[in-house]
């Protein structure tokens, strides 16, 4: 169970470019629920996800997952609670290394890192069948450099990286936004057999209004660095696009100037 | 050239494989550009200098040079990590710092080691003709151990880390890894290899100098590119292969073109052909590259 309270962050304070990015944020999300946020440019989900991560130290408000503190733990010690795939199909893989090794260096994320062999039979072994899920053709090529793939297939590798250790929750930070749309198709129909498979407790950026409310349990909105809708259940699955925004538009009693979220 | 002089090639380029593994290690693995090499070589010749000198064990003295470079790199690292100065900067000051420490460790600009006991002394034993054989395989012996160690190192677990800690440092963190611990570790070790270079150094050279480390950056550096150039690789085991023969054939090109007299070159010309050297190398990936798309757009 994750639980934010109060979050606020505010970027380059005291100065002139001072940017007040979350702004009193508070979610709760229960085990097993996997939940969908959107919002505008600028609305904070980005800086959240990365505040839940720990590549963001919140300024002030309390961030607790399973009942553990977490507000002021750096990111490399959540790893063992947040599992992640970025956005950009660069930032969650090295290029530089092999299929193998990429997997290898997730396969120990949480644990103690000693100095025997990162790579063994028993290993390769399993990420090959890991691999051979995908249907991509991955499982014979684990010595290649992970930066011969494309952008999708390197997406659904990281996903599989981000389940090959247990989580307390699983974050995805608009990570099929860097795709074509038959590739972003496939990577989501894959988080979602993975969150099932795994029972994830996940949270899924998205710019897509449409993949918002078609994925997940739970949509949450997100304006000027605050929690601005919340739906769930039978409220949501009878929703449509078009009243998603009628919503937004009332609650914020402004009207919505960014294509991307209507086109989406 | 004669065999001995071959020979002598042999021997500096095996010392500098060392340097060239350290840097390595920082500039390549680590991404951090780091110029505490100029301070570190001279570090562990000066320490080991001493401490022969002073009639401890030449392979105690190896020791603790290799510890001192440890610390020193230990230090550049920490300047980075832990107060934000830039990679280059921090490397730069403790570099300059190093130049006074060494002074202070010897007690004066330099540290004659004739007729003092290397750690060479005990195979070459009172024939001092076999000298120019014996430290070459020795060389050679610790060379190969040298590179099978890293090979094994980040093959390992953490070697793994601290591989991601320089080639994505974000997904590094993402991973559970400490990466400021890998940056502190790998600097260790990076100038760790660089003073036990400079500690041999002075086995082979009869003695120390506090100037004897300027170029060793550009020297590592060049070795790095040459293997790069000739053996481009992305499998570990094989980039420090080549690091090792690059530092290998950068001494031998440099002895050839000193020896050929009909170039007129002469040793203070070394460091000109240095620079040559190093910008050949890297331009001709680029050439290779411009011919083969030439060739391609004829067909």
């Amino acid at each position: 169970m994750l639980r934010a309270d109060n979050l606020f962050k505010t970027f380059n304070p005291g100065t002139p470019i001072e940017n007040p990015v979350l702004r009193g944020l508070s979610l709760q999300i229960d085990s097993g629920q996997f939940v969908t946020v959107i919002g505008s440019n600028g609305a904070g989900k980005s800086t959240f996800l990365n505040a839940l991560a720990g590549d963001v130290i919140v300024d002030s408000g309390s961030l607790a997952i399973d009942g553990q503190d977490v507000t002021r733990t750096p990111g490399w010690q959540r790893a063992g609670l947040v599992a992640r795939v970025f956005q950009d199909p660069m930032a969650g893989t090295c290029e530089n290394l092999s299929i193998e090794e990429n997997m290898a260096l997730a396969y120990y994320r949480g644990k103690k890192r000693g100095f025997g062999a990162s790579l063994n039979r028993q290993l390769r072994e399993l990420f090959r069948d890991k691999l051979a899920t995908l249907q991509l053709g991955l499982e014979n090529r684990l010595p290649d450099r992970m930066g011969l793939l494309s952008g999708g297939q390197r997406q659904a590798v990281s996903l599989l990286m981000a389940s090959l250790q247990p989580s307390r929750i699983l974050l995805l930070d608009e990570h099929t936004a860097a795709l074509d749309p038959k590739t972003a198709a496939f990577v989501l129909e894959l988080t979602d057999r993975i969150v099932q498979e795994n029972k994830l407790t996940a949270l899924m950026v998205t710019h897509s209004m449409r993949q918002a409310l078609d994925h997940g349990h739970r949509t949450v909105m997100l304006h000027q660095g605050r929690v601005v809708l919340d739906v769930a259940g039978d409220e949501r699955s009878r929703m449509q696009v078009t009243d998603l925004l009628a919503m937004f538009e009332k609650t914020r009693g402004e009207a919505i100037d960014d294509d991307a979220l209507l086109l989406g | 050239m004669t065999l001995i002089a071959l020979m002598g090639a042999l021997e500096i380029g095996l010392i500098f494989a060392l340097v060239a593994l350290g840097v390595l290690i920082s500039f390549r693995i680590l991404d951090f550009p780091d110029l505490t090499a100029d301070g570190s070589f001279p570090l562990g010749g000066a320490v080991a200098a001493t401490l022969i000198a002073g009639g401890h064990d030449p392979w105690l003295a190896c020791g603790v040079a290799t510890l001192a470079g440890a610390a020193a790199g230990l230090t550049t690292a920490w300047l980075n990590v832990r107060l934000s100065i830039l990679q280059l900067l921090a490397s730069i000051l403790v570099m300059i710092a190093l130049y006074s420490i060494n002074l202070r460790i010897m007690g004066a600009p330099n540290m004659p080691l004739i007729g003092s006991p290397t750690v060479f002394s005990p195979l070459i034993g009172d024939n001092f003709d076999i000298a120019w054989q014996v430290q070459p395989a020795m060389l050679a012996a610790v060379i190969v151990i040298a590179k099978l160690a890293l090979d094994v190192f980040f093959a390992s677990q953490t070697g793994l880390a601290m591989r991601a800690t320089g080639a994505n440092a974000r997904m590094a963190r993402a991973q559970g890894i400490a990466t400021e611990r890998m940056v502190l570790a790998g600097m260790a070790l990076s100038n760790a290899l660089i003073a036990l270079a400079g500690a041999l150094y002075v086995q082979t050279q009869g003695g120390a100098d506090v100037s004897m480390g300027v170029g060793t950056i550009v020297v590592g550096l060049a070795a790095v590119i040459i293997g790069e150039t000739l053996l481009p690789s992305r499998t570990l085991w094989v980039i420090t292969l080549a690091t090792v023969l690059g530092a290998l054939l950068y001494r031998l090109l440099i002895a050839l073109a000193l020896n050929a007299d009909f170039i007129g070159l002469q040793a203070q010309d070394l460091n000109l052909i240095t620079a040559l050297l190093v910008g050949f190398a890297l331009v001709l990936p680029k050439l290779k590259a411009k011919m083969a798309r030439k060739a391609g757009g004829t067909r």
